[in-house]
């Protein structure tokens, strides 16, 4: 009895060993990547265009979703706050006061990057990956290309344009606010605008920017890595997509945390 | 001309490449022929310069890879061009932007001077009307004359090639074939092949090392093929019906 128990926690702390070497070892690659991205640079004028491309596919490719997402999450958040605030000695513009602080500090910065994790993430990891399983990175790397600077590097250029969409997904969420409030009957425009206006703290916004442009990195390198080291076929292409979209979910969440506690907290 | 000397490569405790050993002269096509597992690709990828080889040296006009800075072996790949078995175009590109992505990655030429080149040498392999297709448009014979087109476009001194008619049908696969040696006698190019098509050994082989569990078995010419008694060989480049035929048509009527 004693023999098999001792071998049985031998088999389970060797499991969980090999487990958190696996992912230290990810962890220690990813790293190297993102290095080895700013090394040996591609020609300007090729990397512009590429970057210009990459804005197009990457960031006003993804406008539409973010805006449509945005103003009916601006509306939820406005009817659900004013649903639960339902004692007459509270304003009526708690209800914007209450809107702009959330989509503001949370739902436009985080929620979209979550939603840009999937729409761009499985994008970049499906791009890549089917670069890697059809040889195309090979091809680069035996003409002398760099192929991680070639690929990703454009990518992280581009999202440096991720807090304008970012910015875009705040004023339509509260617009979206403001519409549910005053179409929806739960408070008067002029409350509304009134408590958009209150206590407004310009710092919230540097800080929503500041997550933004962290969450940008992490949406354009993490499916990077996942469709770069990827092996196998069209199938593993596929589940690589999926492993990235939720790693970079994972990680948003948690640097969403960090960043939270060491600016506001 | 590319010297092995002694090359080991292990993957952990699989011990692939066993201390090969060989030659490649400029102007000759040069075959590696062997098994599915005998070590052809890993071979190939440690002349490319992808794998480096744990004991011995690969040698490239003089230049031992082993001993070059991390500059001059990038300078050394843009040497080197590659022919993929699965041709690896770039998919997002058209067949003229394929051909030209090395000129525009490498070289300061103007866009003229680097359209004559882009012509020339899908002429050269005979694709005149296809410049603006894309990859997904045109058949695999002519994506493998592509691949060809974009691996000769920087002038070469070296041209590998990974099984360059695998999937192709047999006429198709002789004109690459053909195209391949045309161009390494016209350039004077060092070239590499890895194939498992014995139509090529035949065709083609002015030099075939025959690789066996990582050893190499055998080398010598696709004349002296027909002549040797090394048992590995003949098994396997006359495994088919036809080839034991040949053989023996040719023995008869050697005797």
């Amino acid at each position: 009895m004693k023999v098999k128990c001792t071998s049985l926690f031998l088999f389970l702390w060797l499991q969980v060993y090999f487990w958190r070497m696996k992912y230290l070892e990810a962890i220690g690659k990813y790293f190297i990547m993102v290095y080895e991205v700013f090394k040996k640079p591609t020609k300007w004028p090729i990397m512009r265009s590429l970057i210009l491309k990459e804005i197009d596919e990457l960031i006003f490719g993804s406008l539409g979703i973010i805006i449509f997402i945005a103003f009916f999450i601006g509306g939820v958040v406005t009817i659900q706050t004013a649903l639960n605030l339902n004692s007459p000695f509270l304003p009526k513009s708690l209800i914007g006061f209450a809107t702009r602080q959330s989509v503001i500090l949370e739902f436009a910065p985080t929620f979209t990057s979550i939603i840009m994790a999937g729409k761009v993430g499985s994008y970049i990891t499906s791009s890549i990956g089917t670069m890697r399983v059809t040889e195309q990175i090979d091809a680069l790397e035996i003409m002398g290309v760099n192929s991680l600077n070639y690929l990703v590097f454009p990518k992280i250029t581009a999202m440096l344009m991720y807090p304008f969409a970012v910015a875009i997904a705040m004023y339509v969420g509260i617009l979206g606010g403001w519409i549910a409030a005053v179409f929806g009957g739960y408070a008067p425009s002029g409350e509304f605008i009134k408590g958009l206006q209150m206590d407004f703290e310009s710092f919230h916004v540097t800080y929503a920017f500041i997550k933004t442009l962290v969450f940008a990195f992490v949406i354009a390198t993490v499916p990077s890595y996942h469709g770069f080291y990827m092996r196998g076929g069209a199938l593993e292409v596929g589940k690589a997509s999926t492993t990235a979209f939720v790693w970079t979910s994972v990680v948003i969440i948690i640097l969403n945390y960090i960043l939270t506690q060491l600016m506001l907290g | 001309m590319i010297e092995v000397e002694n090359v080991h490569k292990s993957f952990g405790d699989t011990h692939v490449l066993k201390g090969i050993t060989t030659s490649f002269e400029d102007g000759k096509t040069n075959l590696v022929i062997g098994q599915s597992g005998s070590g052809k690709t890993v071979f190939l990828k440690c002349l490319l310069g992808l794998f480096e080889p744990e004991e011995g040296q690969i040698c490239y006009n003089g230049q031992f890879y082993s001993e070059l800075s991390t500059s001059e072996r990038r300078d050394l790949r843009q040497e080197m061009g590659m022919v993929f078995q699965g041709s690896a175009l770039f998919d997002s590109m058209t067949v003229e932007g394929n051909v030209m992505f090395p000129l525009d990655m490498f070289t300061k030429q103007s866009k003229a001077e680097m359209q004559d080149r882009v012509d020339f040498v899908l002429e050269r392999v005979n694709l005149i009307d296809a410049h603006k297709k894309f990859p997904s448009e045109i058949s695999g014979g002519m994506k493998k004359r592509v691949a060809i087109a974009r691996a000769i476009v920087m002038n070469p001194k070296y041209l590998f090639c990974d099984e360059p008619n695998s999937g192709l049908d047999p006429k198709t696969a002789i004109l690459i074939d053909n195209l391949i040696q045309e161009i390494t006698r016209e350039y004077n190019i060092t070239t590499v092949i890895n194939t498992h098509d014995m139509n090529s050994v035949m065709e083609i082989g002015e030099k075939i090392i025959f690789l066996k569990d990582g050893f190499k078995e055998w080398e010598g010419t696709n004349k002296e093929i027909f002549k040797t008694d090394n048992e590995a060989v003949t098994n396997f480049v006359y495994s088919s019906e036809l080839f034991k035929k040949v053989r023996q048509m040719y023995i008869e009527e050697r005797n």
